[in-house]
């Protein structure tokens, strides 16, 4: 993963050494007990055709705290992540087999509507996809289409200080979104998911595709919006997160006799103890670089 | 098996042994063929437009411009002959409108369908269908429209006044169903091409999946669409065999599309096949018509132009 060069213009330099290069902190965010779980997922298994591409995934979320999905790729942990929002739905060809509890009531139930759920449960994608509309507009677009009665303009200012990007875009909010930087786009694709007052967001590697000091702009944001929300994150940054997260999910692919590979969820605990102490050998290679 | 061994090339040599070693005379050869392949079609419209220009200009040396722009009575090849193209260019616009009216929600909602609600399988059937569609030859359209729904709107026809053998009404319903292919399949085209990653990111925020068509992937897709509608319209102005065989060929200034009535099309098309005398002012009055076609086509394009670059939305 090779960050792409500077997009962020006039930047105060970073109070801390950016995203990739500080050294990795001692201290771990302490996670708090799973009383209360926001998700519970059992047997979770996730096909594509006849392909079992997640085999048996267990796992509970905790309530507004930072769950980190990490592991080599193919290991299926974004189609895990899909699974939280159904935007499998949208693959054709993909099913859904085992038990995800949101609150106790199952998300792939008969009568459950993906759009609710969706509204719910946000995501943020790996490469910043605002819309080709004003900045304004992008923030404006999920209150609308959820038919949001209250003074848009209040509401787009709200949701654009909470994002920390109301003081860069104030002064523009109708010029184009795309003629933000990469990883203002993504904030500001933050700011949007936020807008819709979801009590979840997905995010599918929110910094791939961006340099350094825009990543660390980004994890500073997730770590405020855990105070308000539960977030669960795919990441291939280690270092980010045993940052920013207080659990860590560990998956890997098993190859089977056909050649085909299973995703599997090999370990899951506190980050403290994933990064310092991890239960099984595999995990341990990861972490240290040994594979992956 | 041996490798075949291939010496490596000297890396040194005289001077100037990076020079190239063959002449390549078929590069030349493609570049200038290709050159002309291109320049043909440019030529041809350069050469319709030369050609269109002394008679046209020959023509308002006899009849004022100002009557022939404003002039409500058409009857050109008759005595007395009558200059005012109002009636066909009247006849034209409603038309080209009643055919829009059919073509475009048709169309569109083909588009929508095929791009964002059809399975892939059920798209590569369907759309290849749709395209057979305009390779059906106008005439036979022309036929449809005189021989079934002309007959059929006159036998269940729930108001006042049936409408006429010739009339507009069949003439633009036709037309309409005839460029509804070249509408859809376009604007599918132009759908089908904006970013999955902004569809993901719609349906992520909770839309439907009609908020994603038209929220999203419509204002994106924008350009294409428009494009393809003005290439609709272009085709329903220059069509000229269904309006002859089913509008009729009396020009007469009317909104009523119940009426038959002569479009510009249908006029070249009549007097070019009939008896006139070249060089005489009914000939001249074809290339005049022709040309205020051309002037139509052309404004109608440019307006569109500066209509894309307001609205549209570029997605990269």
């Amino acid at each position: 993963m090779s960050p792409t060069p500077s997009l962020e213009p006039d930047m105060p330099p970073p109070s801390d050494p950016p995203g990739g290069t500080r050294t990795p902190q001692v201290s771990y965010r302490q996670a708090r007990p799973l009383a209360g779980a926001v998700f519970e997922v059992g047997g979770l298994s996730v096909f594509y055709g006849d392909h079992e591409a997640v085999r048996d995934v267990n796992l509970s979320i905790g309530h507004r705290q930072i769950t980190a999905m990490i592991g080599p790729s193919g290991c299926g942990k974004s189609t895990v992540l899909r699974c939280f929002n159904r935007m499998n739905d949208l693959i054709p060809h993909a099913r859904v087999a085992g038990k995800i509890h949101y609150h106790s009531e199952d998300l792939y139930g008969r009568e459950v509507d993906p759009i609710e759920v969706r509204r719910r449960i946000g995501m943020v994608f790996q490469k910043p996809n605002p819309f080709p509309k004003s900045i304004y507009d992008n923030i404006a677009y999920g209150p609308r289409v959820g038919g949001f009665k209250g003074n848009l303009d209040d509401l787009v200012e709200e949701t654009l200080t909470h994002a920390a990007l109301w003081d860069e875009v104030k002064d523009k909010l109708k010029t184009s979104a795309l003629a933000l930087s990469g990883g203002q786009q993504q904030r500001l694709c933050i700011a949007r998911t936020i807008a819709v007052q979801p009590e979840v967001i997905l995010m599918d590697e929110p910094c791939s595709a961006l340099d350094p000091i825009a990543t660390a702009k980004i994890e500073d944001l997730m770590e405020k919006l855990a105070e308000e929300f539960t977030i669960i994150v795919v990441t291939h940054n280690m270092q980010q997160a045993a940052r920013v997260s207080h659990r860590t999910a560990f998956f890997t692919a098993d190859v089977d006799d056909k050649g085909e590979r299973h995703g599997r969820l090999i370990e899951y605990d506190e980050t403290s103890r994933i990064f310092s102490n991890p239960s099984d050998n595999r995990t341990e290679d990861y972490i240290s670089g040994r594979f992956g | 098996m041996s490798v075949p061994q291939q010496r490596p090339r000297s890396a040194s040599g005289s001077p100037g042994f990076l020079k190239r070693s063959q002449p390549r005379y078929g590069e030349k050869v493609i570049k200038v063929l290709l050159v002309a392949a291109a320049l043909v079609s440019v030529l041809t419209t350069v050469g319709i437009v030369i050609a269109l220009v002394p008679p046209t200009s020959d023509f308002f040396g006899e009849v004022g411009l100002g009557e022939f722009l404003t002039g409500t009575e058409w009857s050109a090849l008759f005595n007395p002959p009558e200059f005012g193209v109002l009636p066909l260019v009247g006849a034209t616009l409603l038309i080209t409108l009643i055919a829009l009216v059919v073509a475009v929600p048709l169309g569109l909602g083909a588009a929508i369908y095929l791009s964002e609600y059809a399975s892939s399988r059920t798209r590569t059937v369907f759309k290849p269908v749709l395209e057979v569609l305009a390779g059906i030859p106008t005439v036979v359209y022309g036929f449809f429209a005189l021989k079934a729904i002309t007959p059929f709107l006159r036998d269940n026809w729930w108001f006042d006044q049936p409408p006429q053998i010739f009339n507009a009404l069949s003439a633009g319903f036709v037309m309409g169903i005839m460029i509804i292919p070249t509408v859809a399949s376009l604007s599918e085209d132009a759908m089908a091409a904006v970013p999955h990653a902004l569809r993901d990111g719609a349906f992520a925020l909770g839309s439907s999946r009609m908020q994603v068509s038209t929220r999203v992937v419509f204002p994106a897709a924008l350009s294409g669409i428009v494009a393809a509608v003005v290439l609709g319209i272009s085709r329903a102005i220059g069509e000229t065999m269904i309006v002859a065989i089913a509008a009729g060929l009396r020009p007469q200034l009317s909104w009523n599309p119940l009426e038959g009535m002569q479009t510009m099309t249908a006029f070249i098309a009549a007097a070019g096949i009939g008896d006139v005398p070249v060089g005489s002012t009914g000939y001249k009055t074809i290339f005049a018509v022709g040309s205020l076609l051309f002037v139509m086509t052309l404004v109608m394009n440019l307006i569109s132009i500066r209509l894309v670059r307001k609205y549209r939305e570029v997605y990269e």
